[in-house]
């Protein structure tokens, strides 16, 4: 018996113009978490998807308990009780969330389907395991977190011994993070083994046995998480210093940008409204951040700012002039930049070149278009300074088609797309949901630099260390209410995490600092 | 790279359209060869393999292949005044794939633009070019209808779109037959009045004779009779070929074609475009039928006509065997009227001249493997000249 349960050997994978793998070993013991460390693109969900059997090597060979295995298909792998979450679920929309977990692994009784069997079973499983989900539910309905846990729970179902996680964390609040963490530990205690993929460093020390680093598809090596630092790991990441905070100077703000004033969206969920009489403002040269956990209004709100859903009441004003009637695109033409949560579903055209893509949200005006007709000229000059700009890394550069860029690629390409349109407010929502350190530092760096040049920035995160780090005050969403204001200087973790869950709400006093910050 | 990355996506395209189009003749002549084989086995007498084989080409499938070559006198005319109408439908579905949009209601497009136009040069007597303004118009507002009810009401075009042909039709043949006295039925012929004839002088498209020479010689000579129609629908291809591919309107159809929602964020109205772009489709069907009718090669039938024209479903199968490209519609178009001409040559007591849309219908069905076929042929190419750089690397 060897001692790893999964060891790929020598793993090369070469796609046209890129070499995603490059002499890759990875080797995963019986019972560890394994982190599998990476800036975007490093080759990480690509290796991944070699040993899911979702791509075929063009060198190397795999091995499951000392024996070569050859993985065609995920089917092989799910024989080889290999199990995985993807960064991109996998899920049926229309299907419920029971349907989904069964789904390849049905129990039939004469060919028709045992569901009640499956339901007591995936019942079992989520009480076990702490994973909370409604198995009549569709999918296209529930939240991104609950879907993270319907592809948690197929694995189980499965009975897979070895859990692939593609950055779980990335959809995650502080305490869901917690929570999953407690949940791969508690996989780890019962024998089963776990791939960790991520870029985040706290997590990985938190939880992880080993680590493999990779960079640009190459092998850095694989250390034990008890013998190096954050800093270790990040400098093996990405080949340099990485400073985690950021550097932010204190600036006067300015008139007021937006004010938004008792907007109340419905839901389009239940008959309750999403966003309930929400009024905040926000200045020049301030980042104001809305912290919530996941589901508690925030997508609503923004989509109703920034007119892609209708509002039931109240008024949104850019520079006092009043949005609420207004298009998409009159909206935007007023000075509104839009970093959109769901990057595949908004942000980007994903059969759209990235050239194509770059000009998304300005393919309309005279730089780009002249008498009805695109300036292709225009738009390659364009799309070349921004790929250098923002560093947005590629198979073909400004042809290549979106579909086919890495998760945090695409992201960059958005970001880059939005702030350069250098609009006097800013609204991002994750931007940096799935990046790595060296890209994110890069993101909240621009952000910052939009703030200091006397713009507004609206920042919506779910990640506690980004809204502490980049926010001059802070806005706590909870069921679709402002709960609480904060100043980041004054405030901690623990008590927004608090305000967040809704422990606590303090309405009068948020009023009471709202006037006295206008005051100032 | 860049060059080599667009050769390798427009070369992949066009090979895989023609795997599909040899395969479907392949197929074409298996079919060929069984008919000609069991036609001989009935007659009951001695006959040998090599007999079969050769009536099976000869007569069939080297005709078929010929199309108009084989009489070319009158054959070339009849090809191109049907190719015209089958660009016009195929550009139609084509233009509705882009903004993902199934246009499956060319035909009842097609059969209103047929009615405004005859009902312009027949009733209204007015010159052939109003008459094709009106044939786009009524396509046009046939094809709105079941866009409008896509935009604010969610309801698939595709339902709408099948059942305004059966709409259309029988609307149209209840308007021209009109209880047997309509203005533009001619009870005598059971059709609507022949336009090429003096009456309706001015009414009919200009034949290609006005370029030519007094006595044209060669291809001239066939070509002397037939409408400039064509050129009408080759213009309009590649007119539409630049709105698509360079334009802002065609970036935003393209745009809502791939993802709605992705539109809808980029300020697009997704609503106006689905109207406009089933308006341009209808437009676009309609004016086919303008073409073929008022270049005075049929009539319409309002007693006979209880099928929708073939001209509409055959735009869908134009369309998909040229991946929506409006240049490829013209060749797809040429050819699928090509051998159905060639299917009326062969040699009828052996072969149903069906075997053209047997051909055509298996063509269609592997355009359905067409993304297999360029996946392969674009590793191929990149193989070749992957190979080929670094050789001039080593250099």
């Amino acid at each position: 018996m060897s001692e790893y349960i999964i060891e790929m050997r020598n793993i090369t994978k070469v796609f046209p113009g890129i070499k995603a793998n490059d002499n890759i070993t990875l080797q995963l013991k019986k019972g560890e978490i394994h982190a599998l460390l990476g800036e975007n693109g490093a080759g990480k969900s690509t290796l991944m998807s070699v040993l899911f059997g979702l791509y075929q090597p063009d060198e190397g060979k795999i091995f499951k308990d000392g024996k070569e295995v050859k993985i065609n298909n995920p089917n092989d792998a799910n024989a080889l009780k290999i199990g995985m979450v993807h960064q991109h679920f996998k899920l049926v929309e229309v299907f419920t969330v029971l349907e989904n977990i069964i789904l390849g692994a049905e129990d039939t009784n004469m060919g028709l389907l045992e569901k009640n069997r499956a339901r007591k079973k995936v019942l079992m499983l989520s009480q076990k395991y702490g994973l909370n989900v409604n198995p009549n539910a569709l999918v296209e309905d529930i939240s991104v977190g609950m879907q993270q846990r319907v592809e948690i729970l197929k694995m189980l179902y499965r009975n897979n011994d070895i859990l692939i996680f593609d950055e779980p964390t990335a959809v995650l609040t502080p305490q869901e993070i917690d929570d999953l963490m407690e949940i791969m530990r508690g996989f780890a205690r019962e024998g089963k083994s776990i791939l960790f993929i991520t870029h985040k460093l706290n997590e990985i020390m938190a939880v992880a046995d080993r680590c493999t680093v990779l960079r640009k598809g190459k092998y850095m090596g694989t250390v034990d998480i008890k013998d190096v630092t954050k800093e270790d790991l990040s400098q093996m990441m990405v080949g340099r210093q990485v400073s985690f905070t950021v550097d932010k100077m204190d600036i006067q703000t300015g008139k007021t940008v937006l004010e938004v004033k008792n907007l109340t969206v419905p839901s389009k969920l239940h008959k309750n409204n999403a966003v309930k009489n929400v009024s905040f403002t926000v200045r020049e040269g301030e980042i104001v951040c809305i912290a919530g956990i996941e589901g508690n209004g925030q997508t609503e709100f923004v989509q109703a700012l920034t007119g892609l859903e209708k509002i039931k009441s109240g008024s949104i004003k850019l520079y006092g002039k009043e949005l609420t009637k207004l298009s998409i695109r009159q909206r935007a033409k007023s000075g509104m930049a839009h970093i959109p949560e769901d990057r595949h579903k908004h942000g980007l055209v994903l059969d759209y070149t990235l050239e194509q893509n770059l000009v998304l949200q300005r393919y309309w005006t005279n730089e780009f278009k002249k008498a009805g007709f695109i300036r292709s000229k225009a738009i390659r000059k364009h799309a070349v300074r921004l790929i250098e700009q923002f560093d947005i890394r590629s198979g073909q550069g400004p042809i290549t088609i979106s579909r086919s860029m890495s998760g945090g690629n695409q992201q960059k390409a958005i970001v880059g797309r939005e702030i350069d349109r250098s609009e006097p407010l800013v609204v991002a929502v994750q931007p940096t949901r799935g990046l790595d350190v060296g890209a994110i530092e890069f993101i909240h760096q621009e952000l910052v630099k939009t703030r200091d040049s006397g713009k507004a920035v609206l920042l919506v995160s779910l990640e506690l260390d980004e809204v502490m780090n980049l926010s001059d005050r802070i806005l706590v969403m909870y069921e679709g209410k402002i709960v609480g204001e904060f100043d980041p200087k004054k405030t901690t973790v623990q008590e927004l995490g608090l305000y967040m869950a809704g422990g606590k709400r303090t309405n009068e006093q948020t009023n009471e600092q709202t006037k006295a910050s206008l005051a100032k | 790279m860049n060059h080599l990355e667009k050769l390798k996506r427009g070369l992949s395209t066009v090979l895989s359209a023609l795997i599909s189009v040899a395969i479907g003749l392949a197929f074409g002549f298996i079919i060929l060869f069984l008919l000609s084989l069991s036609t001989y086995a009935s007659a009951g007498e001695p006959f040998t393999l090599k007999q079969v084989f050769d009536t099976a080409y000869n007569e069939g499938f080297l005709r078929l292949m010929k199309g108009c070559f084989y009489m070319v006198r009158r054959g070339l005319k009849t090809e191109i005044s049907q190719a015209a109408p089958l660009i016009m439908t195929g550009l139609s579905v084509a233009f509705a794939f882009k903004t993902g949009l199934f246009n499956i209601g060319a035909a009842g497009q097609y059969t209103l633009g047929a009615f405004g136009a005859l009902y312009c040069a027949i009733v209204l007597k007015l010159p052939w070019y109003l008459c094709l303004l009106a044939s786009v118009l009524f396509g046009a507002v046939w094809g709105a209808i079941p866009g409008f009810f896509k935009a604010y009401f969610k309801i698939n075009e595709v339902i709408t779109s099948i059942m305004f042909n059966w709409i259309g039709l029988y609307a149209v043949n209840t308007l021209i037959y009109g209880g047997g006295t309509g203005a533009m039925y001619c009870a005598k012929t059971t059709k609507t009045w022949v336009i090429g004839s003096g009456v309706y002088e001015g009414t009919t498209i200009p034949n290609i004779s006005v370029f030519l020479s007094e006595k044209p010689q060669g291809l001239g000579l066939y070509l002397k009779d037939t409408s400039i129609a064509i050129f009408f629908a080759i213009i309009i291809a590649i007119i539409l070929y630049i709105i698509i591919n360079k334009t802002t309107f065609g970036y935003e159809i393209r745009a809502c074609g791939h993802s709605q929602t992705a539109a809808k964020y980029a300020g697009i109205s997704e609503k106006r475009n689905i109207i406009l772009s089933m308006a341009i489709a209808g437009g676009l069907a309609g004016f086919g039928a303008g073409l073929y009718y008022l270049s005075g090669v049929a009539e319409w039938q309002p007693l006979v006509s209880t099928s929708l024209p073939g001209f509409g479903f055959d735009g869908i199968s134009v369309a998909l065997l040229a991946s929506s490209n409006p240049i490829g519609v013209i060749f797809s178009a040429l050819f699928i009227a090509h051998i159905d001409v060639g299917g009326g040559y062969m040699n009828a007591s052996f072969f149903p001249r069906e075997i053209a849309d047997i051909v055509s219908g298996i063509i269609i069905y592997l355009c359905a493997f067409m993304l297999l076929f360029k996946t392969a042929i674009s590793k191929g190419i990149s193989r070749v000249f992957g190979a080929k750089k670094e050789l001039e690397g080593g250099k």
